[in-house]
């Protein structure tokens, strides 16, 4: 299982980078949500403090809706999902390849964004970029886990390109908050960990990786 | 192709029923394909063709019925274990080389020693020179090499193939037909969609019409395998 996954990673990794399809329209499409976040309110320090957090992760969901999206859409065309289901050994290698990448993909858009998000509403990021990159790490993971699953459902579905952020964002919504809070907690005047989101980002990331290593194969039938 | 020795894997469908909601693609099939025979399906779009080579190979899950692989080897399986499917479309990756295709998919088989068998099949379908090239960049003849050369990978002892002419020029009709008859004689099990006579239905030892999802004619007969195929329907 572990070497199909690696080897599709790389399939995943080497198209991305051959084309920047993904990358290029994420990191386009977060600056603008950013910017336009920006210019509706005075990004006075305190003000920004308060809600810039929610602000990005909000930024953050969208762009992952879009960037999920071709996920499984890509595997359509040429019927090449049949062709890995026939040879992987076991077809969670597809999911775990997918969502690594995904996973991978999101967090490079992050870490990009980041300094331009510090510049526009005037909050340090740096000084706890350690614990930010863990938030980051394991929101963008519970993103990546339920986004690939769900686009494998929506992937067979009419309206597909509707259905996917329709069942993504509710889904997401506990990620939203506990990322949220511990970003707003990092993002303080006094800087501290919110251990409790930490904990619950965990759980939400293990119990939907389980589901998805239990019932993936399903997912992936015609 | 330059087969191995191979053991001998015959299909038997018993019963199989496919529902997409209320509508039957397949209804009560029952086949039975000895080890080695070159099985064409014949029948007018929407007949159930490739629904029952998706079932065969396990794309796709029956309603009610089941499909068994009588492998001289090992006995009866519920899946081969080296089938090689060519579909409608072309299961090959637009945006990598024609290489980097078979090798990811011989990489994901478990071949020993993928380049090696890459390299071979490459040659075998005549795109050694393009083997560089992104599958984007050729013709729809080009690309069904590759599709045939990835389904060819781990040497099936079975091989299902949806139309496999589709987009090949008449020297690629006889290639494939020149693959398939080293296949044939090599013993393994075929079958294959077709639409009409061409040098491939040539190569059959038997022929089943599919009509609204049901066998109406199976015959091993020689003389009765063109009329099967040009069958226009009473």
């Amino acid at each position: 299982m572990f070497s199909n996954t690696a080897v599709l990673l790389g399939k995943e990794l080497r198209t991305e980078f051959r084309s920047r399809e993904l990358l290029t329209t994420t990191v386009v499409f977060i600056l603008v949500v950013v910017v336009l976040f920006s210019f509706t309110f005075d990004a006075s320090s305190a003000e920004s403090r308060r809600f810039a957090a929610s602000l990005l992760w909000l930024a953050f969901l969208f762009a992952a809706s879009l960037m999920l999206q071709p996920c499984f859409l890509r595997e359509q065309s040429n019927d090449t999902l049949s062709a890995l289901r026939l040879s992987v050994r076991d077809p969670f290698a597809i999911f775990a390849a997918k969502l690594s990448a995904n996973t991978l993909f999101l967090l490079l858009t992050e870490l990009l964004m980041l300094p331009v998000f510090s510049i526009l509403f005037n909050v340090p990021v740096f000084p706890v970029f350690g614990q930010l990159v863990l938030v980051l790490f394991l929101g963008s993971l519970g993103v990546s886990i339920a986004g690939t699953a769900l686009s494998a459902i929506s992937a067979q579905a009419r309206m597909r390109e509707l259905l996917l952020p329709l069942l993504l964002l509710p889904l997401l919504t506990p990620v939203l908050v506990a990322s949220t809070r511990v970003t707003l907690a990092l993002l303080d005047t006094e800087p501290y960990m919110e251990w409790k989101g930490i904990g619950f980002l965990v759980v939400f990331d293990v119990v939907f990786l389980t589901a998805l290593w239990l019932f993936g194969e399903y997912l992936l039938e015609e | 192709m330059t087969p191995a020795a191979v053991s001998h894997v015959g299909i038997r469908f018993e019963n199989i029923d496919k529902r997409y909601g209320g509508l039957y693609a397949l209804r009560r099939v029952s086949l039975e394909i000895a080890a080695g025979e070159f099985v064409v399906l014949a029948g007018r779009n929407g007949s159930g063709k490739t629904t029952l080579l998706r079932i065969a190979a396990r794309l796709v899950r029956p309603s009610s019925g089941s499909i068994t692989f009588l492998d001289s080897k090992n006995g009866p399986t519920k899946a081969a274990s080296r089938a090689g499917f060519v579909a409608h479309a072309t299961m090959v990756y637009d945006e990598l080389t024609a290489e980097e295709n078979l090798l990811l998919f011989a990489q994901l088989l478990g071949i020993a020693e993928p380049g090696a068998r890459a390299e071979t099949l490459l040659a075998e379908v005549g795109l050694t020179d393009r083997r560089k090239s992104l599958v984007r960049t050729f013709s729809r003849g080009m690309r069904q090499r590759v599709a045939i050369a990835r389904a060819l990978l781990n040497e099936p002892t079975v091989l299902l193939l949806d139309e496999p002419a589709t987009g090949l020029d008449p020297q690629g009709v006889s290639w494939l037909a020149g693959t398939l008859r080293q296949m044939r004689d090599a013993g393994r099990t075929i079958l294959v969609s077709l639409h009409g006579e061409s040098e491939i239905s040539a190569l059959a030892t038997r022929a089943v019409r599919l009509e609204a999802g049901s066998v109406i004619a199976d015959t091993r007969t020689g003389a009765s395998l063109p009329s099967i195929l040009t069958f226009t329907g009473a």
